[in-house]
């Protein structure tokens, strides 16, 4: 155990946790757009300036897209940068984030979870995010306050990696998370510092050494930029578990790498999520495993880059997978499922896999749920019925067309 | 490429681009450079001036050159005047080269937002009147009545039918300390307007006429002539506002009547036919008061 002072320890918000992570990071620049929707993220960063606490260049901009743009231009220009947005102001990034993905501009981006319109809501869910997976963002999900302090730290030097260099983005589930408070055990700011050395890039836009940055493209090389960053990926996979270990070490606190299996070891069913729900899924977990079901959890820390090899070892033994997907693709099925039956495809002895969708908009997702998805998983599996279609969790019939 | 020969000797943008031949815009980029010289870094967002000076492997920008997207060049020139001001390299400015399409349309919001913030950056629009890059279509920079591929002259259309936005007049009612006006046709006080902007801080914005012989519809050797006839007749107005005040324009020593302007390009060429006279007589005007508006010709 590491030595814990009373100092080190708060009750925060969540967002105030984030933006103090952020301010331990010591970005060059920040920008932001406070609506469409936002958090108290960047009040807080906004109120930390205010009062002589951070030393930051902080662009108040016009729209999200202005605030992911100011970021890219900053991020060339060779200073650490940060911004937070989600749902639709997640969404009217998107350009942006495919181009600096492209461009290999690293940044880090809150990304709060909330449902996208029509219709228009403040609730949750993980469509927003979900959207912007094929974009070559990095992306970390998280069940805790405490979490999304420690992965914000972890980000910046993920994103910065010299053979990574991608935008990260740490997905937060709104209002649960952001809003609620938790005690945080917060790293002293010497061990960020040791941990995460200022941003000196070996490329930057420099007068003393111009190049030129974002050129026009031909099928001659188009092939190999996008797959350079697929062999950033790839390469991410291994260098965010190691940093994520070297984290734990300093911090005492192992969240786990890639993915965190939980009670998986003999289990027959296995849940697969990720977000704020994993907690829920746990209690539940604990509860049916009382009574003697075999019953474990697949939680997802890295969604992007896509961790198939560490989720397999964990479910290889497991008869079936529920996933449960807090998103939709329509006319197709969720993403985690989609995700994960894509890679099994192929393989031999394989659990079935069902998809689940629950949660979309703020639907309530409490320990009779998940327990209601095992059931609804163990039925079928008995059954032998193959699930082609999502289920969709306690859909009202009364109310639909 | 021929990098270290003659002109390009000095200059920041050298030769070996794929700009067309009597392109207006190349011509103004080598000449902004030589204005501001080499401690800055230009962003540009996309359109002819990417498409042209950008082909993956090959570069004539001598000085720190970056494209992002066609909508955020403001945004992402914002960024990097707070990296810098950030890392405190204060010797090196922020300069966007960008289109019209870009400047007037796509981009408009963002460069309303760094113009409100005030942020260090010197916005030069090179202005062609249309999206030339891809064929010539309309933007809110089109001069009225000319003839673009998304609203073409035809039995029911003379063109444009809406007045050319008055940008620089937006601009300066931002608060804009420096807004000025340019064309390639007048090089020398193009490259003066530049190195004013650069004694200034904060937003800057200039807008230059740049004359495209394939856009506009006349022949390569010919740009820096039209150039001067759109000035001399009132359409292409020369000015500088200085903190919100007009503080000096470009006088015309001899006016010319806008058909000179307008028979001498393809774009207008609907004007000149039996049925355009009443169109003529209307352009007439929007050129007569720009000059009563700036003062263009001095009353002796």
């Amino acid at each position: 155990m590491l030595e814990q002072t009373m100092s080190n320890v708060k009750v925060v918000e969540g967002s105030e946790a984030v933006a103090l992570a952020v301010k331990g990071c010591r970005p060059e620049v920040i920008s932001a757009y406070p609506i469409s929707p936002q958090t108290h993220i960047v009040e807080w960063l906004a109120r930390m300036m205010a009062n002589g606490e951070m030393d930051t260049e902080y662009v108040r901009v016009e729209s999200e897209f202005s605030a992911a743009s100011v970021i890219s231009g900053s991020s060339a220009a060779g200073s650490r940068s940060y911004t937070a947005s989600s749902s639709q102001g997640l969404l009217l990034m998107t350009e942006v984030l495919y181009c600096s993905a492209g461009m290999r501009l690293p940044f880090v981006i809150t990304g709060v979870n909330r449902a996208l319109s029509a219709p228009i809501t403040i609730q949750i869910d993980h469509q927003d995010t979900i959207s912007l997976r094929d974009s070559g963002v990095i992306q970390f999900y998280v069940e805790s306050s405490q979490e999304v302090y420690d992965t914000h730290i972890a980000a910046f030097k993920i994103a910065e990696d010299p053979q990574i260099l991608l935008p990260v983005m740490v997905c937060m589930d709104g209002w649960i998370l952001t809003h609620s408070y938790e005690r945080i055990n917060f790293i002293e700011q010497e061990k960020i510092d040791s941990f995460l050395p200022p941003f000196r890039p070996a490329n930057f836009l420099d007068v003393n050494n111009p190049k030129a940055w974002g050129s026009y493209s031909e099928e001659n090389v188009l092939m190999e930029f996008k797959y350079s960053v697929q062999q950033a990926m790839q390469y991410g996979k291994k260098r965010i578990t190691e940093i994520f270990a070297e984290l734990a070490r300093i911090t005492g606190r192992d969240h786990g790498g890639l993915i965190e299996a939980y009670r998986t070891e003999d289990a027959e069913v296995i849940l697969l999520a990720m977000g704020s729900v994993v907690g829920t899924i746990k209690e539940a977990v604990d509860e049916l495993r009382s009574i003697g079901k075999k019953v474990g959890l697949v939680k997802i820390r890295c969604y992007r880059p896509f961790p198939h090899e560490d989720i397999w070892e964990a479910i290889k033994a497991a008869k079936v997978v529920a996933v449960m997907d807090a998103n939709f693709s329509m006319g197709s099925e969720g993403a985690l499922g989609m995700d994960l039956k894509s890679k099994l495809c192929g393989m031999r002895d394989t659990p079935l896999v069902f998809d689940f969708i629950a949660g979309l908009g703020g639907r309530e997702i409490n320990v009779k749920t998940v327990r209601r998805i095992v059931e609804k998983a163990e039925e079928m599996l008995n059954k032998g019925l193959p699930l082609s279609e999502s289920y969709w969790v306690d859909l009202n019939p009364e109310i639909l067309p | 490429m021929n990098g270290e020969r003659g002109a390009n000797k000095e200059a920041l943008f050298v030769s070996g681009h794929r700009a067309c031949h009597g392109c207006g815009l190349a011509l103004a980029v080598r000449h902004i450079l030589k204005a501001t010289g080499p401690d800055v870094i230009v962003v540009t967002p996309t359109g002819c001036l990417e498409t042209f000076s950008s082909p993956y492997g090959y570069s004539p920008w001598r000085v720190p050159w970056i494209h992002h997207l066609f909508e955020n060049a403001p945004a992402v020139a914002s960024g990097i005047a707070a990296a810098l001001s950030a890392q405190k390299r204060n010797n090196v400015r922020v300069v966007v080269i960008g289109g019209d399409g870009s400047t007037f349309d796509i981009g408009f919001g963002a460069l309303s937002g760094m113009l409100e913030r005030g942020d260090d950056v010197l916005y030069i629009c090179t202005d062609n009147g249309a999206y030339m890059n891809t064929g010539g279509q309309r933007s809110g920079a089109t001069p009225t009545y000319s003839s673009t591929t998304t609203h073409p002259v035809g039995r029911k259309s003379m063109g444009k039918p809406q007045l050319k936005k008055d940008l620089p007049a937006i601009v300066a009612d931002h608060g804009t300390p420096y807004v000025a006006t340019a064309s390639v046709a007048y090089l020398k006080d193009l490259r003066k307007k530049v190195e004013k902007a650069m004694t200034y801080h904060g937003p800057r914005y200039i807008q230059i006429d740049t004359p495209c012989p394939s856009g506009w519809g006349f022949s390569s050797e010919l740009a820096l002539e039209i150039g001067r006839l759109g000035v001399n007749c009132g359409l292409v107005p020369l000015f500088e506002m200085e903190n919100g005040s007009l503080t000096r324009v470009r006088k015309i020593r001899k006016k010319l009547q806008v058909t000179e302007y307008l028979k001498a390009q393809s774009r207008f060429k609907h004007l000149l036919q039996e049925d355009g006279s009443e169109y003529l007589k209307e352009l007439q005007e929007i050129a007569d008061q720009n000059i009563a508006k700036y003062a263009l010709i001095t009353s002796s």
